[in-house]
């Protein structure tokens, strides 16, 4: 099928772009890039139609390319490998990536590096797609980095702000952290199976036994992949990075840091699946830090101002279910709500970026207001997705999150499903209170005073150079004065209404059969994920006692799933009553509160105060260890103290070579000459005896 | 094609020298001067790469050999030869070599024909390493590399550059001395220099004494490859010579110089000692990793860019002696690799540096801070150059880096653990660096006016970020030929090897500890 075309093709704009892209106009630029970007999601459409005629012995469906590097016995190749799992992602990069891609040239009209935010958000097409179509865990890892270094240089994108810069870093190193554990995993696969390709390890994987009894190969390997999917998916303890990359372009946030990049994780578990079976302690691992980050992370979304840093710690709780779904073994599900929440997260972000867009670089939450009636598009689209974030029927997200839920449940997790059901409750409310907030009561932005408390006032004064002039988030007004809060333009407001419309329809493809649906998503990738390996069934044939027993069982598995999607539901209409009534009916309260719980309300504010945490015990210690200890004592005292002074004071030496270089230098040599001598009498003499 | 094949080697080796020798001639006048010495550069570039193209690939032994007696008393013979592994070490040289020339086109305004002929004089020294297979004459060039190299950091440095040069010239000059004395008594026992036959001599167990010599022997050779890596702690004179030496002899120093230290190691400690290598390989090992991790955090700190690309060569070469002292077969690629990877990364990280100082002399990181903004073509390189340091796939730093780690992970786990750091560190001193000077608003008036990189600079420039990129993407042009010469290096010590792989069983001791955390988690949750 040519597959490799897909990945290429952004690849090609973003090469085009980089390179020549300066003398572009901006028109050419944008065609380049959504011309590649569309290109690669029509292809992908058409792979999915030839996909879905293959029969099943066909599927996984590789295509090779060559070898990458070998060594001795270990190679690695570039190839595809496209089953059901790879599909879905790659029609959502493609699909998703394409709407955000189409949304960027409103939102960065006024922006200058123009083509370089084309080009790097079409490097990231290429290597998230390289990631997710790699048919070996070597490729997996190139597309892991780089789609890591896109979000480096997109979250730095305004670069001569120092705060951006700073996350950029951040988030890049960050990462590493992550990728060394991914590393380490790879080096046992390789020192154990000789092999990267999955279809190498799958059969050997599958003959080893589950690790029930004690922790072994598996349990580390999954642990380890663990490690590596927590810092690009921004899981405790490595999430620290994602809030901060809200620095970048507000698109890249909803493309990257919300939709697809962040997501890599919960597709590198998911793919990995064979492993966490047999690995029970590594999978309840995963389930266990999903689930905390998911209440973790959705209660600092409670009290913050900023509509961005909501969306950031909301998308790091969402990842949390996926999370807790792969660890409960609902691999499906964690896909599902991977699916449903690019749809919805991407839009929140688009329809936020819009808000900021309007408000001419406003990010702070206290001043916005009232939106509804200036932005109602705008406002049409966000409330399709808080609905779906939030768990309401029948929005997409409700059935993906209820399913990760009800796994949870069903499998025996009571303590999960209780975390995840309070989540869910602290979700929507998060998500109703920014709701409220940003398009109900009054707009309280007109105060210039006030809007400069925003999250940008530091940011120092547009118009600095001709490349990059400007560092303010979309300031599109350039220093004179915004006027009044405005829509989009139809650029972006037509990705919005898209997206829109898939936050509302995209969870149908999994409606469960106690609500009447057939579940096609469950079908459609079980073969995949459900199966254990293929060619191992681990159902017997039944009897038609068992049958007519299953039968019953399930009808009354039905009723309590009824039951238990009942309770979502609830919690839902909760959350947003409690939003309501603090954020539209008493909005003087929340201050009143805040200010009763004093220091725990600052400590929530302040994220915990984990960046503080670990600067004091990680980043400070080891600047000083470098350079107290490493650099000015070891270096500097130890080493070159013993050099020098066995050179008699070098620096003495080294003022009087000033005078007499090259004498000096032969008189060493002679010295040299003579130790050269001692040292070989004393060999020879050694030798002989 | 017989009579190019016996001689190539020697060709490739004198036409540099025989350049400097005609610029002797030369009357005084710069132009003409840099331009012959770019064309004796590119010829040679040329004539060197002759030997990838009639490499015979998987044939064991060397190749282009050529072997005649030099001198009868003592026994000198004149023996070149090269593999898989010292091919592309010389290519590496020569490949570089025009871009030295095109960097120091306008830097060097004083005595101009002397830093020529020093650096083609220093070529033949380079490449003469790498090729010789007579034990005196390897040691000939070995020292020949020293006195242009001390001569161009001494006469067109800056700063401290007598100091750094004395440092540099001594710290080699004594290190090679041991190697010298271990020469001399491999001749007194075996009546040859020949790499080769002192090889199979040793083998065959027909060296007297050489049981209780071994190991100073070993350490002999060892102690002036290591001085030359250089490995921790004898790293100390690297820093200074960088800070001080002239751009073009810093490219050269870390791009070549110190590979002749690993290449040393490689070929002659363990061709010559196998069995000392394996026994004195874990404290090797630990000094290589030390040298990893301390390196870089070394280099993080560093106010001065130059010093801090500076250690990040002890970090990275810390690298190739591990994948050395894996003795796995992916480990020692990686090594070789990474030995060339180095070179490419390194020398242009080096050659950007010296633009940026021959606009502002200075390295302090502090004078600098959004040099993006009025230099965004030369960020751009930069950028590049340094993910290419940091190990991003699709670039050359990743290969080496990951199978140098693998081979280390194969033979000890905690040895690649360890040194799996490394890649958080590498992206913190890195990024760090290029975030002060690059990023931000221009804080310094002196560099709001910084002229972007010239015809000339990028000429020198592309070469290199093109071989990063496609190093990194097609390691198999060079990896088709350093795999057989690297596995024919392991076969001389198979035995050993072997041995040595069954006492490292795959012990899994960090599992446990994680098992025992995650009950406890399993316990409270009542899974």
């Amino acid at each position: 099928m040519h597959l490799w075309i897909i990945p290429l093709l952004p690849l090609a704009g973003a090469a085009i772009n980089g390179l020549l892209g300066k003398r572009f106009s901006r028109g050419l630029v944008s065609a380049i890039a959504l011309g590649s970007t569309a290109a690669a999601f029509a292809m992908a459409l058409w792979v999915a139609a030839q996909f879905i005629g293959l029969p099943p012995d066909q599927i996984p469906h590789i295509e090779r390319y060559g070898t990458w590097l070998s060594a001795g016995l270990f190679s690695a190749e570039f190839g595809i490998y496209l089953d059901q799992l790879s599909l879905v992602m790659m029609l959502v990069v493609t699909g998703v990536g394409f709407l955000i891609h189409v949304y960027s040239v409103g939102y960065m009209e006024h922006e200058g590096g123009y083509y370089r935010y084309f080009s790097y958000l079409n490097l990231f097409m290429f290597f998230m797609l390289t990631l997710v179509l790699a048919n070996n865990y070597l490729l997996m890892f190139v597309g892991w980095e780089g789609v890591g270094l896109a979000s480096y240089l997109l979250i730095g994108f305004w670069f001569l702000k120092k705060s951006a810069a700073d996350a950029g870093k951040k988030a890049f190193i960050t990462n590493r952290v992550g990728d060394f554990g991914f590393l380490i995993a790879l080096f046992l696969l390789i020192k154990h199976f000789g092999t990267l390709q999955y279809d190498s390890l799958w059969p050997l994987i599958g003959k080893y036994p589950a690790e029930t009894a004690g922790a072994g190969l598996l349990t580390a390997i999954g642990l380890l992949m663990l490690v590596g999917a927590t810092g690009k998916s921004a899981q405790i303890p490595l999430y620290v990075w994602l809030p901060d990359a809200m620095e970048g372009p507000t698109p890249v946030s909803a493309l990257i840091h919300a939709a697809t990049m962040v997501t890599a994780g919960v597709y590198m578990v998911a793919r990995s699946h064979l492993v966490f079976n047999r690995a029970p302690d590594a999978a309840m691992a995963v389930a266990i830090i999903g689930t905390l980050t998911a209440i973790f992370a959705a209660s600092i979304g409670i009290v913050q101002t900023d509509i961005k840093k909501v969306l950031a710690y909301s998308t790091i709780s969402q990842l949390g279910y996926m999370f807790m779904a792969c660890g409960v073994a609902d691999y499906v599900g964690g896909i599902f709500h991977l699916v449903t929440h690019a749809f919805f997260k991407g839009l929140l972000f688009l329809a936020a970026g819009s808000v900021i867009h309007g408000l001419g670089g406003e990010q702070d939450m206290r001043n916005m207001g009232g939106l509804r009636k200036y932005l109602p598009y705008t406002f049409w689209c966000m409330t399709f997705a808080t609905f779906a974030i939030a768990g309401i029927p029948p929005f997409a997200g409700f059935f993906s999150k209820d399913q990760i839920l009800w796994a949870a449940w069903s499998g025996g997790y009571r303590v999960l499903w209780l975390i995840g059901i309070i989540t869910a409750g602290m979700t929507s409310f998060y998500m109703f209170r920014l709701w409220f907030l940003t398009f109900f009561g009054e707009y309280r932005g007109q105060n210039p005073e006030t809007a400069r408390h925003g999250h940008d006032a530091d940011a120092q004064p547009a118009g600095h150079t001709g490349a990059i002039h400007d560092a303010q988030d979309a300031h599109a007004g350039g220093g004179h004065g915004h006027g009044a809060p405005h829509e989009s333009p139809w650029v972006m407001v037509v990705p919005l209404m898209i997206l829109a419309l898939l936050s509302l329809v995209g969870g149908w493809i999994g409606v469960p059969q106690a609500l009447g649906g057939h579940n096609e998503i469950e079908h459609f990738l079980g073969p995949v994920l459900a199966a254990d390996f293929p060619g191992v069934s681990r159902l017997a044939v039944p009897t038609s006692a068992q049958v007519a027993a299953a039968e019953a069982a399930a009808h009354r598995e039905e009723i309590a799933e009824l039951l238990f999607t009942g309770i979502s539901v609830a919690v839902a209409v909760l959350g947003f009553l409690g939003a309501w009534f603090l954020y539209y009916k008493r909005p003087e309260l929340p201050a009143k509160m805040a200010k009763a719980a004093g220091g725990l309300y600052t400590f929530v504010l302040d994220k915990y105060k984990v960046d503080e945490l670990y600067g004091a015990v990680f980043i400070q210690p080891l600047i000083a260890l470098s350079s107290t200890v490493f650099w000015k004592g070891i270096d500097r005292g130890l080493i070159d103290g013993a050099v020098d002074g066995s050179a008699a004071g070098a620096r003495e030496v080294s003022d009087e070579m000033r005078h007499m270089q090259s004498g000096n230098i032969r008189s060493y040599a002679g010295w040299v000459a003579i130790g050269a001598a001692a040292v070989i009498a004393f060999m020879v003499w050694r030798g002989v005896r | 094609m017989n009579l190019i094949n016996s001689n190539i080697l020697t060709i490739v080796i004198f036409l540099p020298l025989a350049g400097a020798i005609l610029l002797l001639f030369f009357p005084r006048r710069h132009r003409d001067i840099r331009y012959f010495a770019l064309a004796v550069s590119l010829v040679t570039l040329l004539a060197s790469l002759h030997l990838p193209w009639y490499l015979v690939r998987g044939q064991s032994g060397f190749q282009f050999e050529e072997n005649i007696p030099w001198i009868a008393h003592p026994n000198i013979h004149y023996h070149l030869g090269i593999d898989g592994i010292s091919m592309w070490l010389v290519i590496l040289t020569t490949f570089l070599m025009p871009m030295c020339v095109l960097i120091s086109w306008n830097s060097i305004g004083d005595r101009v024909k002397e830093f020529f002929i020093l650096m083609l004089v220093l070529e033949t020294a380079m490449i003469g390493v790498f090729v010789a297979l007579d034990l005196f004459l390897f040691y000939f060039f070995w020292e020949a590399t020293l006195i242009p190299m001390a001569l161009i950091i001494g006469m067109y440095g800056h700063g401290r550059k007598i100091y750094a040069s004395v440092k540099f010239f001594l710290y080699t000059m004594i290190a090679s001395v041991f190697m010298l004395a271990a020469v001399i008594w491999l001749y007194a026992r075996t009546g040859t220099f020949d790499f080769v036959d002192i090889q199979s001599k040793i083998q065959s167990g027909q060296v007297a004494g050489f049981e209780h010599a071994a190991f100073w022997l070993f350490l002999g050779f060892f102690v002036a490859f290591a001085v030359k890596v250089p490995l921790f702690p004898l790293h100390t004179w690297l820093p200074d010579a960088h800070v001080e030496a002239p751009t073009a002899g810093s490219v050269l120093l870390a791009a070549v110089l110190l590979k002749m230290g690993t290449y040393g190691l490689l070929r002659f400690n363990l061709g010559l000692f196998p069995d000392q290598s394996r026994r004195n390989a874990p404290w090797i090992i630990a000094l290589a990793i030390i040298g990893i991790i301390y390196g870089a955090l070394v280099a993080m700190i560093q106010p001065n860019i130059k010093r801090l690309v500076a250690y990040t060569s002890v970090s990275h070469l810390g690298f190739v002696v591990l994948g050395i002292f894996s003795f796995t077969q992916i480990g020692m690629d990686g090594a070789v690799y990474q030995m060339l990877s180095h070179g490419i990364s390194t020398g242009a990280l080096f050659m950007l540096l010296g633009m940026i100082y021959e606009r502002r002399h200075t390295y302090d990181i502090g004078e600098y801070g959004g040099i993006a903004t009025p230099m965004p073509v030369y960020a751009t390189f930069f950028a590049f150059i340094m993910l290419s340091s940091v190990g991003l796939p699709l670039l050359n730093g990743f290969i080496g880096e990951f199978m140098v780690l693998s081979g280390a992970f194969q033979a000890k786990q905690l040895y690649g653990i360890l040194a799996a750091t490394g890649v958080i560190w590498s992206a913190c001193y890195l990024l760090w660096m290029y975030q002060r000077v690059f990023y931000g608003t221009i804080t310094n008036p002196a560099n709001t006016s910084l002229r972007d990189l010239d015809a000339r600079e990028r000429v020198s420039l592309w070469p290199l970020a093109i071989a990063a990129l496609v190093m990194g993407v097609a390691p198999m042009l060079w990896l088709h030929s350093i795999d057989p010469a690297v596995a024919a290096t392991l076969r001389q010590f198979s035995s050993v090897v072997q041995a040595h792989a069954a006492h490292a069983p795959g012990s899994l001791l960090h599992a446990d500890f994680v098992r025992n955390g995650v009950q406890a988690v399993l316990q409270v949750i009542g899974r």
